[in-house]
């Protein structure tokens, strides 16, 4: 790969239509029906990237707001209110609308298909099912908004949430009850896909280690996200008819919600960071070009994560009069789910070591989500310790713990997946120089951002409090304005990324050497993907041996080789 | 008998595309599962929390619910011998088989209304007619025997919606498909009966 084609030079003329993008997915109408009405993956995985990231552009304005609000202790540009409502749409729009469908809905959608060298997903037209249930879910969201918002918190704790809110709690739920099924489905949908559809040769143990990723988050997602269907359902009827489930007031036990309502959400912070797992796995291959240390590690501490995530969601009960033994256990498993994550982190160095590093973008955001995450990661042992939490929840110490993981985390590997994929995707190269400041820039304001929010924590400033005293003014200065540095970096990408499409060059199959069988189709992939039906004959990662001077060598058997 | 126009393009085989399609139903039924899992994990609780919580079982109809169980197990047993009658071809005892499950189904869910009706007569219903639920705990109780046994009626709606389907015309069109429709149908039918099965001691035998 010669350094050009890495970056290409800022060019004023545009390039005309190759002949791939002629015949790729892309050409196969250009109406909007023709994009409504498709049940091809790659289609569905853009519908799904416009909506999401119409979400995230939605609960940014509102961080936007949280942040702009808490520049001074006064609480002058909210009402209590309002900014109660701000952080509770912030949640619940960047949980359930942006992040939990985010890389399994689009890059998921797009190349688990492409991955395990197979036509389609196995049920298309339930993909697309799922996309329009998600946008009627968001829909409601949106409706939430003009019905004057909610005040809960992503979390609806009851009683407040069905008893004393005056928010439109009722709206709220609905959408983020809708937004289950599509979950489920998609879920659904990933499971039998990898099970029935690898292409011949594309034994478990040959699979990439994205599709592992993914496959355990759809495992979460039909597992995880009834529980929290039926939990929304019982908090509405006791709004809406006053029923006794959790009102104290009846005899019905507000802390079985917290247990219900954790249940599904420990397990699904793990949707939010398993497939970012799983993209850095490919990211941190292709940059070493070299083999993934410890295959079987990384696959099985995905699936470890998957099993023990059902077990630790005690760990936000710590203070709400939970049994201590149960504290107790919930603590000491909490610890060890940290294993498998470790376990990760360790074989991404290893790999990189020796390796035949180049340091483009999508390496930059990998290591960003490496970095970021292990913080995260660290720090959320540090609250699963009950002595040291009974100090820390519900703190800004909280806050900081899960934004490392959540935002710096995984929204960089949501980055990180845009950039290695988008040759792929569009069929077109992006200037990597724009890509590398992009990336530098997330970091910084990231860590401008939510840095400062730890220390403010353990000194004791309480989460969803806008008014706070004098001494933490220059902290929340310096996150505020980290926080603006996070936005612009955001935006930058659309602008180089846009502007490739008409002045980028033609990527080509396989732009960066890679060996995982989506790189073997032209980019854009035509309609069905392949030509004729892969056969695969290697692991995942067998990069060459003479390194980068060497061809590139894919999962396809050379033999079958046209 | 397999049919080139009956295999979606992204399967190589009808066989592999059965078994997605069984598949597929089974993790959904798991959701299912996981839905009610909630429902029993709310009664379990709250009957250890209250020691008179189920008192107000005693009041309720419980042979009704004892006749619906078997008329749930036996539609259960008719739509098992369905699918295998698809299977063997054999159209007409195998229409008969589906409408006598459907019957049942119809069966079961006019019982359950019956039931409402009583309860509402005997005004242990919370909120419409609460003249003779003593104390917090009865309500507490009724509120989540309306909520479970409602949401099971939806269920067993769905099911007959599903099972009606097999007898629409339209049908026809993919007959080849039918044995596997046929079939999945029948799961969710199973499923069905076996949230009732343990609905039914739950709510009414256990005291
Ligand atoms: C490495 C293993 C992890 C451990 C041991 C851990 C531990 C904890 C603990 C003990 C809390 C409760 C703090 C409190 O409220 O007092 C917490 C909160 C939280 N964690 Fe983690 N965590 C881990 C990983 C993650 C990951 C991977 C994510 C997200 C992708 C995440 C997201 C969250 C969120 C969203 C909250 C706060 C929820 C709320 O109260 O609004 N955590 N974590
Ligand atoms: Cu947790």
């Amino acid at each position: 790969m010669s350094p050009s084609q890495v970056n290409p030079r800022m060019s004023q003329e545009a390039v005309p239509d190759t002949p791939e993008e002629r015949r790729s997915y892309l050409a196969e109408g250009h109406s909007l029906r023709s994009w409504l009405l498709t049940t091809d993956h790659k289609r569905i995985a853009i519908l799904f990237m416009v909506a999401i990231t119409f979400f995230f552009f939605c609960g940014g304005v509102a961080a936007a707001l949280i942040r702009l609000d808490l520049l001074t202790p006064a609480p002058d540009l909210m009402s209590n209110d309002g900014y109660n409502r701000a952080f509770s749409l912030h949640g619940i729009i960047m949980v359930w609308f942006f992040l939990i469908p985010s890389i399994p809905t689009t890059f998921g959608n797009f190349l688990l298909p492409l991955m395990i060298g197979a036509k389609d997903l196995a049920f298309p037209r339930l993909n697309l099912a799922s996309w329009y249930i998600f946008v009627l879910g968001g829909l409601f969201t949106l409706i939430t908004v003009v019905a004057g918002g909610v005040d809960t918190g992503w979390t609806f704790y009851t009683p407040f949430s069905s008893t004393y809110s005056n928010g439109a709690v009722f709206l709220a739920i609905t959408a983020v009850f809708i937004s289950g099924f599509s979950s489920i489905l998609t879920g659904i949908n990933f499971i039998v896909t990898v099970h029935k559809l690898r292409c011949p040769g594309m034994t478990w143990g040959r699979l990439p280690l994205f599709v592992w990723s993914i496959y355990t988050t759809a495992i979460i997602f039909v597992l995880a996200t009834p529980v929290l269907t039926i939990t929304l359902v019982l908090v509405a009827l006791e709004r809406v008819f006053g029923l006794g489930i959790f009102d104290p007031a009846l005899g019905g036990d507000p802390i079985l919600f917290q247990h219900l309502f954790w249940f599904y959400s420990h397990p699904a912070v793990y949707i939010m960071v398993l497939p970012a797992m799983g993209v850095v796995s490919e990211l941190i291959t292709n940059a070493a070009h070299k083999q993934i240390f410890g295959y079987w590690f990384v696959a099985g501490s995905a699936i470890a994560i998957g099993v023990i995530g059902f077990m630790v969601w005690g760990h936000h009960m710590f203070v709400s009069g939970q049994s201590p033994y149960a504290s107790a256990i919930f603590s000491f498993l909490s610890i060890v789910v940290a294993v498998p994550s470790a376990i990760k982190v360790y074989n991404w160095t290893a790999t990189l070591h020796k390796g035949e590093i180049v340091i483009d973008g999508p390496l930059l955001y990998a290591l960003g989500f490496i970095g970021l995450f292990t913080i995260g990661g660290l720090t959320g042992v540090m609250l699963a310790m009950i002595a040291a939490d009974v100090h820390l929840t519900d703190t800004y110490f909280v806050v900081a713990h899960f934004h490392f993981i959540m935002v710096g985390g995984s929204v960089s590997a949501y980055f990180g997946a845009l950039h290695f994929w988008w040759p792929k995707i569009t069929g077109r190269l992006y200037n990597d120089m724009w890509a590398r400041l992009a990336a530098l820039l997330i970091f910084f304001g990231f860590v401008m951002t939510f840095a400062p929010q730890f220390v403010m924590g353990y000194e004791g400033m309480p989460r969803r409090y806008h008014v706070y005293p004098q001494v933490f003014q220059p902290l929340m200065v310096m996150s505020s304005v980290g926080s603006s540095v996070l936005a612009v970096a955001y935006v930058l990408p659309f602008f180089y990324l846009f502007w490739s499409l008409r002045y980028g060059k033609p990527a080509g199959p396989n732009p960066w050497g890679a060996t995982g069988l989506e790189w073997t189709t032209p980019s854009p992939p035509p309609k069905d993907n392949f030509e004729t039906v892969p056969v695969v004959d290697k692991e995942a990662y067998c990069y060459p041996e003479q390194g980068r001077a060497g061809e590139p060598q894919t999962q396809q058997a050379e033999s079958v080789d046209a | 008998m397999p049919d080139a126009r009956a295999v979606q393009p992204q399967f190589p085989t009808l066989e592999r595309q059965n078994d997605a399609d069984h598949f597929g139903m089974l993790l959904f039924l798991s959701t299912e599962v996981l839905i009610f899992g909630g429902v029993f994990a709310v009664a379990f609780t709250l009957r250890a929390e209250h020691a008179d919580y189920a008192q107000a079982s005693k009041q309720m109809h419980y042979w009704i619910g004892g006749i619906n169980t078997g008329v749930l197990l036996t539609s259960s047993a008719l739509v098992a011998l369905m699918v295998e009658a698809v299977r063997a071809g054999r159209a007409k005892l195998a229409g008969w088989l589906l409408g006598g499950t459907i019957a049942l189904g119809l069966v079961f869910l006019a019982l359950k209304f019956t039931e409402y009706a009583l309860e509402y007569r005997d005004g242990v219903v919370p909120i419409l007619s609460d003249a003779n639920l003593h104390g917090g705990v009865e309500r507490l109780f009724m509120d989540l025997y309306f909520v479970a046994t409602g949401l099971h009626a939806l269920h067993v709606t769905v099911g007959l919606c599903l099972l009606g389907s097999l007898l629409w015309p339209f049908g026809r069109a993919r007959r080849e498909r039918t044995a596997v429709f046929a079939g999945n149908a029948a799961l969710y039918w199973h499923l069905v009966d076996i949230v009732w099965v343990f609905l039914y001691p739950t709510l009414y035998l256990a005291r």
